[in-house]
């Protein structure tokens, strides 16, 4: 793991040293892929371990990047993030289900002796379809629900508790047989993407390097976004909506743009995330894992477009050593991270490296 | 006992719309206000109560094109109330609310009151604290205020020069880079009051501007309204009686939600009822 070497590196540089190591951790990331090609005797291959923990990581760091969007700019703090990251994936893994099933019905529905598929299933065989879902899933409800929130003028506190029993409701639903996505079990068993082996190192690869690809597109975007008048709107929305209103901007329309836009980039990262951990369950829906993604953001630091990157590489990263050291202290650990940022670093990461900056 | 309600300042010649040739880079702007009657707000019977307590009692006011009109009354009168009706923020139970003569406040949003031309700045100095000053005004800035546009917006020389310009005019040019939440209390004010003028409404509406100032702010303050009235009608609702006389021609007293008394200051200070009123005998 790259993190902890960069938060040293970063703590005694300026900004130009910054961008040097963003730009070296970029190389590293690139070469990744490469080196898990190399044979497995060479000291320099990269483990399919290692490759897939660091992509599930990456595509994280997406959803923290996306869950920032909305927080950190326009003050919206959605407990609901997992929902949209879990669509894209659902999206994904219907696709890869279709695929390794041929002609078949998918597995899991001759169990539950269907004849015929589902009508939302129709055209998943298509890869292209398939990624149509993937944006149209999440982004449909996102434009739906936030809709009728920013009508209602729904903030704050509440806005919270609504995604987080949205994000709930879609767990409980996913969880039913009858839905027709595999129930508990979710979609698992994939052969192939696209007919290239899932397993093989150069799929993997591939899968990879276009995880890196999104971080990369969705860190532009946010920076263009961030830098545009529209990233100062949403920040003066965040800071006095009501003087937005009276200075003749519409928030609700702004709200909806980022908020739909932040789920699509959600559906994005899962439709990545599930053909390189091979599993797709309702449990990703579940309210603890989208507040764990809050808690990435927070620790980072909101606001800035590292800092949620930072906070989801540090959080995992710490996660997939601690599981298996402590395996049982991860949770107590995970609190106890929250509540130091919370009281002592209330701007994240970030803020710390920031602060030693300026001394 | 003497009558001091008086007519409003009718002005025919000067029509709001078509005279000033507003600074307007959107096609937002206002394609003429219809002020034929040179009333440019018109309240007529509003009333507005909260859970029974009427907080606005068949309130009649009219503002004329250009004037320049003060507010007074004591604590819970409806002065805010009043603003709030204007500006859309709430809906009076009874009565006719219309700017120009042709635009239905009642059935406004208020994003669309701003947009057609009436600003406001709060009682609280308001401004966007993360923002710098600089930018601060640009968002203020009357233009096209869609989504769309926003993504695409850039500066213009000529939004940058009017930028310049009200950064001098509020003082604010050496703070310009500054986060505006770093300001003093005095100077954010002046920043939402210069926030209003890159606005460009054609009716400001000010609760306490000069909340908060030294003297010396107070009394630029003055100058700047006084030279801001005949191009903008502006309705300043203020405590401060030094800053009111040096300002006003023209002055309302509100009472329970209504109407006390009207005219000069003068006038309104000698009334019997306004006396009575504000000293509670």
């Amino acid at each position: 793991m790259n993190q902890p070497l960069m938060l040293t590196a970063t703590q005694k540089a300026g900004p130009k040293v910054t961008a040097w190591v963003g730009g070296l951790v970029l190389l590293v990331l690139l070469a990744m892929p490469l080196l898990s090609l190399l044979p497995a005797d060479n000291s320099f291959q990269v483990s399919a371990y290692t490759l897939t923990l660091v992509g599930k990581i990456l595509c994280y760091a997406i959803v923290a990047l996306a869950l920032d969007l909305v927080w950190g700019y326009a003050g919206l703090l959605s407990l609901g993030h997992g929902l949209f990251f879990a669509l894209g994936g659902y999206a994904m893994g219907m696709y890869l289900m279709r695929q390794a099933s041929g002609d078949e019905l998918p597995a899991f529905m001759t169990f539950l002796s269907w004849t015929e598929l589902p009508w939302y299933w129709v055209g998943t065989e298509h890869f292209w379809w398939a990624m149509c879902l993937v944006v149209l899933a999440p982004g449909l409800l996102a434009l739906v629900f936030g809709f009728f929130a920013f009508r209602s003028r729904i903030k704050g506190v509440y806005f919270s508790i609504m995604t987080q029993a949205l994000t709930f409701a879609g767990m409980l639903l996913f969880f039913r047989n009858e839905t027709g996505f595999g129930g508990n079990n979710g979609f698992t068993n994939f052969r192939s993407i696209l007919g290239f082996g899932i397993t093989e190192p150069g799929t993997r690869a591939v899968l990879f390097f276009a995880t890196v690809m999104l971080l990369v597109i969705s860190l532009f975007l946010g920076w263009r976004l961030a830098r545009s008048k529209f990233g100062r709107v949403l920040t003066a929305l965040r800071d006095a909506e009501n003087r937005l209103m009276f200075c003749g901007y519409d928030p609700r329309g702004f709200k909806l743009f980022v908020w739909v836009l932040s789920a699509v980039l959600c559906g994005l990262a899962g439709a990545l995330y599930v053909p390189q951990v091979g599993i797709i369950n309702p449990g990703e829906m579940s309210p603890t894992n989208s507040i764990e993604a809050a808690v990435w953001v927070a620790l980072g630091g909101r606001g800035t477009l590292i800092g949620p990157l930072l906070g989801a590489g540090v959080v995992n990263g710490m996660k997939s050593w601690f599981t298996v050291a402590f395996p049982e202290y991860w949770l107590f650990f995970l609190g106890a991270l929250f509540i130091i940022v919370t009281l002592y670093l209330p701007k994240g990461v970030i803020g710390l490296l920031k602060k030693k900056d300026e001394q | 006992m003497r009558n001091v309600m008086l007519e409003p300042i009718l002005d025919p010649n000067k029509d709001a719309g078509s005279s000033r040739d507003a600074i307007s880079f959107g096609q937002r702007a206002e394609p003429g206000l219809n002020t034929r009657h040179g009333t440019i707000l018109t309240l007529e019977g509003i009333s507005v109560s909260f859970d029974g307590f009427k907080a606005l009692n068949n309130l009649n006011l009219y503002i004329g094109v250009g004037e320049l009109r003060c507010i007074i009354g004591p604590n819970g009168a409806g002065k805010t109330t009043m603003m709030d009706v204007i500006t859309g923020k709430t809906r009076p139970s009874e009565g006719q609310a219309w700017f120009g003569e042709t635009l239905d406040l009642r059935q406004m949003s208020e994003v669309q009151i701003a947009q057609a031309g009436i600003g406001r700045k709060f009682q609280k100095p308001t401004v966007f604290e993360a923002l710098s000053v600089f930018e601060n005004l640009e968002l203020a800035q009357k233009t096209d205020k869609s989504v769309w546009a926003s993504l695409r917006a850039k500066l213009t020389g000529e939004q940058k020069d009017r930028i310049g310009e009200v950064l001098d005019t509020i003082r604010l040019t050496h703070s310009a880079q500054r986060p505006a939440g770093l300001l003093s209390h005095g100077q954010k004010q002046f920043l939402e009051i210069g926030m209003l003028l890159m606005q460009d409404p054609q009716l400001l509406l000010l609760d306490e501007p000069v909340a908060g100032m030294t003297d010396a702010e107070t009394e630029f303050t003055a100058e700047l309204f006084k030279s801001l009235a005949g191009k903008h009608s502006l309705m300043v609702v203020e405590h401060d009686m030094g800053f009111v006389g040096a300002i006003a021609d023209h002055v309302t007293v509100l009472h329970q939600g209504s109407v006390l008394a009207e005219g000069s200051l003068e006038q309104v200070q000698a009334d019997e009822r306004v006396i009575e009123v504000y000293l509670g005998r």
